[in-house]
C-alpha cells in the first residue's frame, strides 16, 4: 500500500487497527481527540465516547480481559481522571492488549496545566513507549499491543502535540484481524482484594526487572554514532529537534521506550561520548534516572522546565549558534481567541456580568468568557470543578451564595458535574448551577456526548434529560432558558440565585457552528440611527466593529442571532433580508 | 537538496489548514519527504493561527523557528508582522491586504497599527502584498481567498501548474472545484 501524509494521532488510530483493534473508549480532549475519531471510521472496531476518562479506560480493561485487543485515549489531565483503573489494572494484568494513549501538551496549546504524564507509567509500574514522527505512532501502537500481551500488563503510549498533530509519511498495510482470545475465570489474577494484591505485586516488580531486560537490547531505544564530542540522550520529539540542530555533530541514543528505561545501555552509551546532554521536554524524567544510576549529564541546568524545545534552542544552548532575522517596530496587539459570531455563551455571559455574580467556572469554549470584554469567571480548576467548588464557596461564605453561580457545558457535566450536583443536593448549598447546554462537546471539534443522542457513529441513541438528572439528585428548582434573550436570562438567573433552595438552570442553544443549525440573515446596522455609543462592542462579538464612528457588523461572520441588537437603546441594529 | 521551510499564518477560521493541505499533497506528489505541523483547540477561535510545512529529502523537525522560513503566506496583515522574524533574511513574505481586528483592539485596548505592511517592507524583507479577497470576490466567492493566496505561493515555487491542479481537484468537493481553479489561476497569475 501507499505512503500516506497523516497527522500522529490518525497514525495510531492506523496502527491499532492494522494489529486487531477491537474496541476503544475514550473521552475527547485536545490534543488526543483526533486518534478516537478516526478508529471511529473503521467499522470493524467498536467505537464510543464515554462520559469521562476513567469511564473509559475501564471499558477498555474489561474488553482486554474478556478477550479483546482494546484502547483508550485522553489528554495529560484525563489520565488524572482516569488514573485510579490505571493503577490496579496494572495489577491484574491483561488478557488480550490493552493499549492507553495519553497526549501531553507541552507549551499548553490548549490545556490548563503543563504535567509531565510519564510519573504516570513510573508511578503505576506500567510500561509507556514515545514515538517521535507519524510512522513511529503506527509503528509503536502496533509494538504496545505486542508487548501487552508479552508482559500482561496495559502499555501507555505517550504523544506530545508536535506529534499527535504534525503530519509525515507513514506506510500503511493490512489489518491483522485478532479473534476473541478465550476468557478464563481466574480471581487471584483479575480479583484485586488484599490478599490477591499481595502476591499480584510480587508480579508487577518481577515484571519491571523483565522489563528493563527487554529495553537493554529492544530496537526501539537505538543507537547512532555519528561525532562522540557531543552525546545526545532523548526520546519523542525532542530527538527531531535535536537531529536538525546537530545533524551528523553529535551522537544519539533514541529511547523509545521511556519507562522503565535501561541502564547498562545509557551507561555505555555516555561512556563512549565526551559530553552527554539529556533532551527532553517538561520534567528531568530521563536525567534523574541517569542521574541516580552514577552517569553524568547535563540536562534541566542547561534547558528549561516550561514550554516546548526546538531545534533552535538545542543549537542555541549547545552550539551557542543563533539564526539572523528581521522585525518591523510596531506595537503587534495580541489576538487571543475569542467565543465565536453567534456563539450562545455570549448572551449568558452577558446577563451574568449584569447581574455581577462571581462565576466558579469550568473546561470548555466556555472559559473564553474569562477574556475581556466579557470577564465573568472568578475560578477554572479542572472538569467538573465549577459545580463543587461553588459549593465550597457557599458553605464557607454562606453571604456569597446569593451572589454566585457555577458555569459548565454539557460535556463536562456529564463528564465529572453531576457527582458535584448530587454533593449540592446531598449537602444541601444554596447553589445556582448554570448547564450551558450546547448540545455538543463543542472546544475539541464537535463530539457527540451522553445528552446529543448519537453516538460517535452518529447514530440515534437514547439522550440523557438534563431537566429530569437534575430532578432525580434533588434538584427541585429547575429552569430553562434561551441564551439568546438576554431580559429572560437576566431575570431567570436573578430569581434563582435569590432563591433559598439549590437550583438548576439550563441555558440551551445548539453551538452556532453545528451544521444542523439554521442561520438567520446577518444584522444590519442603521447608520442614520447609530449613534457610536459602543453599547454592541461590550459583548466582544468577533463581527461588530468600528468604522467611521458608527457600528459595522461584518456579513461573513454574523448569523443573525441579534444578542447585538437587544443592547442597543437606538434600535439601529436590525435583521437583515 | 536542504529542507525548505514554508509558514502558512493568519486567524482562525481564514481556511489555513486547507492551504496546508493543499501544499502538503502538492509536495508530496513531487517526492519529497514532508512534514506539517497544525495547532488544533482553542487558537482556532479566531486566534493567531500558524501552520509550518517543511519539505526535502529528509525532514527531521516539523517546526520552523525564528529566522527559518523561506517562505511566509500571511493571509491577514498584522499577521505578516507578527510572524515576520521567522523569515529568512532572503526569505519571500506574500502578504493578503486584507485587515482583521483582533478583540484588543474592538474592544478599544489597542489599536491596529497604521501601514503595517508598509513597515514589514522596510525592514528589508522581499514582500509581495495582493488583495486576495478582490481577486476571490472575482472568481466567485469571498471564501476563496485562501486559494488564491496558495495560487502566488505556487508562483514562487518549483512545483508545475498541473501539480498544484491535480493537488486541488483531489482535496476540494467536485461542487467548488471550479471555483477554486479559477481562484488559484488568479493568485498564480498575479504580480505587483
Amino acid at each position: 500500500m501507499s505512503k500516506q501524509l497523516l497527522i500522529g494521532n490518525e497514525a495510531v488510530a492506523r496502527g491499532l487497527y492494522e494489529a486487531g483493534l477491537r474496541v476503544a473508549s475514550s473521552y475527547p480532549g485536545t490534543p488526543s481527540t483526533e486518534i478516537t475519531e478516526c478508529i471511529a471510521k473503521y467499522d470493524d472496531v467498536y467505537s464510543e465516547w464515554a462520559p469521562n476518562e476513567k469511564v473509559a479506560m475501564e471499558v477498555a480493561a474489561g474488553a482486554a480481559i474478556a478477550g479483546a485487543r482494546s484502547f483508550c485515549a485522553m489528554k495529560h489531565v484525563g489520565l488524572n481522571v482516569a488514573a485510579d483503573p490505571l493503577f490496579t489494572a496494572s495489577y491484574t494484568g491483561i488478557n488480550a492488549g490493552m493499549v492507553i494513549a495519553v497526549a501531553d501538551d507541552p507549551g499548553m496549546h490548549s490545556s490548563q496545566n503543563e504535567q509531565d504524564s510519564r510519573h504516570y507509567a513510573k508511578a503505576s509500574k506500567v510500561m509507556m513507549l514515545e514515538p517521535s514522527d507519524s510512522e513511529e505512532c503506527l509503528q509503536y501502537a502496533k509494538l504496545a499491543f505486542d508487548l501487552s500481551e508479552q508482559f500482561d500488563t496495559p502499555v501507555i503510549l505517550r504523544l506530545t502535540t508536535r506529534v499527535a498533530h504534525s503530519r509525515s509519511l507513514v506506510q500503511v498495510s493490512a489489518r491483522d484481524e485478532k479473534a476473541l482470545k478465550e476468557y478464563k475465570k481466574d480471581p487471584m489474577k483479575y480479583v484485586m482484594m488484599p490478599g490477591m494484591a499481595i502476591k499480584k505485586h510480587i508480579v508487577v516488580e518481577q515484571r519491571i526487572l523483565d522489563q528493563i531486560a527487554w529495553a537493554e537490547t529492544a530496537e526501539i531505544n537505538s543507537i547512532e554514532y555519528n561525532s562522540t564530542e557531543i552525546g545526545v540522550i532523548t526520546s519523542g520529539i525532542s530527538y527531531q529537534y535535536a537531529k536538525e540542530a546537530l545533524g551528523e555533530n553529535a551522537s544519539y541514543l533514541k529511547l523509545g521506550c521511556v519507562y522503565p528505561l535501561p541502564v547498562e545501555k545509557i551507561k555505555a552509551f555516555a561512556a563512549k561520548c565526551k559530553k552527554v546532554y539529556v533532551l527532553e521536554e517538561l520534567d528531568p524524567f530521563i536525567e534523574e534516572h541517569c542521574k541516580q544510576n552514577g552517569i553524568e549529564v547535563i540536562g534541566k541546568e542547561a534547558f528549561t522546565l516550561q514550554g516546548e524545545y526546538s531545534q533552535s534552542l538545542i543549537a542555541k544552548v549547545i552550539l551557542g549558534k543563533e539564526d539572523a532575522f528581521v522585525a518591523t517596530d510596531l506595537d503587534i496587539p495580541a489576538r487571543p481567541p475569542v467565543l465565536c459570531a453567534g456563539c450562545p455563551h455570549r448572551g449568558l455571559y452577558y446577563a451574568l456580568k449584569k447581574l455581577n455574580v462571581t462565576v466558579s467556572g469550568d473546561i470548555g469554549c466556555y472559559t473564553l468568557g474569562a477574556l475581556a470584554p466579557l470577564g465573568m469567571m472568578d475560578t477554572c480548576i479542572c472538569m467538573g470543578a465549577s459545580v463543587s467548588a461553588l459549593h465550597g464557596r457557599n458553605k464557607a461564605d454562606e453571604q456569597n451564595a446569593k451572589k454566585s453561580v457555577a458555569v459548565i457545558g454539557d460535556s463536562t457535566f456529564m463528564h465529572s458535574g453531576v457527582t458535584g450536583l448530587i454533593n449540592i443536593a446531598y449537602n444541601q448549598s444554596n447553589s445556582t448551577v448554570i448547564i450551558l447546554d450546547n448540545s455538543i462537546t463543542g472546544m475539541t471539534g464537535h463530539q457527540d456526548n451522553p445528552t446529543t443522542g448519537k453516538t460517535i457513529k452518529g447514530d440515534p441513541t437514547t439522550a440523557v434529560s438534563l431537566e429530569l438528572l437534575a430532578k432525580a439528585v434533588g434538584i427541585d428548582r429547575v429552569r430553562v432558558i434561551d441564551p439568546y434573550n438576554l431580559a429572560e436570562c437576566e431575570q431567570v438567573i436573578r430569581e434563582e440565585v435569590a432563591a433559598d433552595a439549590p437550583s438548576v438552570i439550563i441555558s440551551r442553544r445548539p453551538c452556532a457552528l453545528l451544521k444542523y443549525v439554521k442561520h438567520k440573515a446577518p444584522m444590519k446596522v442603521n447608520p442614520d440611527k447609530c449613534i457610536g455609543c459602543k453599547m454592541c462592542m461590550k459583548i466582544g462579538c468577533p463581527a461588530i466593529s468600528m468604522k467611521d464612528k458608527k457600528s459595522v457588523i461584518d456579513f461573513t461572520q454574523c448569523v443573525g442571532c441579534a444578542v447585538c441588537s437587544q443592547l442597543c437603546k437606538f434600535g439601529a441594529i436590525e435583521e437583515g433580508e | 537538496m536542504n529542507t525548505k521551510s514554508i509558514m502558512i499564518v493568519g486567524v482562525g477560521g481564514q481556511g489555513t489548514l486547507l492551504a496546508s493541505r493543499l501544499l502538503g499533497a502538492a509536495l508530496l506528489s513531487e517526492g519529497y519527504d514532508v512534514k506539517v505541523s497544525e495547532v488544533h483547540g482553542m487558537s482556532q477561535r479566531g486566534g493567531s493561527v500558524v501552520t509550518y510545512v517543511k519539505y526535502g529529502e529528509k525532514v527531521a523537525s516539523p517546526i520552523v523557528q525564528k529566522g527559518q522560513a523561506d517562505l511566509i503566506l500571511a493571509f491577514e496583515q498584522l499577521e505578516a508582522a507578527r510572524w515576520l522574524p521567522f523569515l529568512k533574511t532572503d526569505g519571500t513574505i506574500i502578504a493578503n491586504t486584507q485587515q482583521i481586528d483582533p478583540m484588543p483592539v474592538v474592544i478599544g485596548t489597542a489599536e491596529y497599527p497604521l501601514g503595517v505592511l508598509d513597515a514589514v517592507r522596510a525592514t528589508g524583507a522581499n514582500l509581495t502584498e495582493i488583495d486576495a479577497l478582490s481577486l476571490a470576490v472575482k472568481a466567485g466567492s469571498p471564501k476563496a481567498v485562501n486559494v488564491v493566496l496558495i495560487g502566488v505561493m505556487a508562483s514562487h515555487m518549483d512545483i508545475s501548474y498541473a501539480v498544484w491542479e491535480n493537488a486541488i481537484r483531489a482535496t476540494v468537493p467536485e461542487k467548488f472545484l471550479e471555483l477554486n481553479l479559477k481562484a488559484f489561476e488568479y493568485g498564480y497569475h498575479y504580480s505587483n
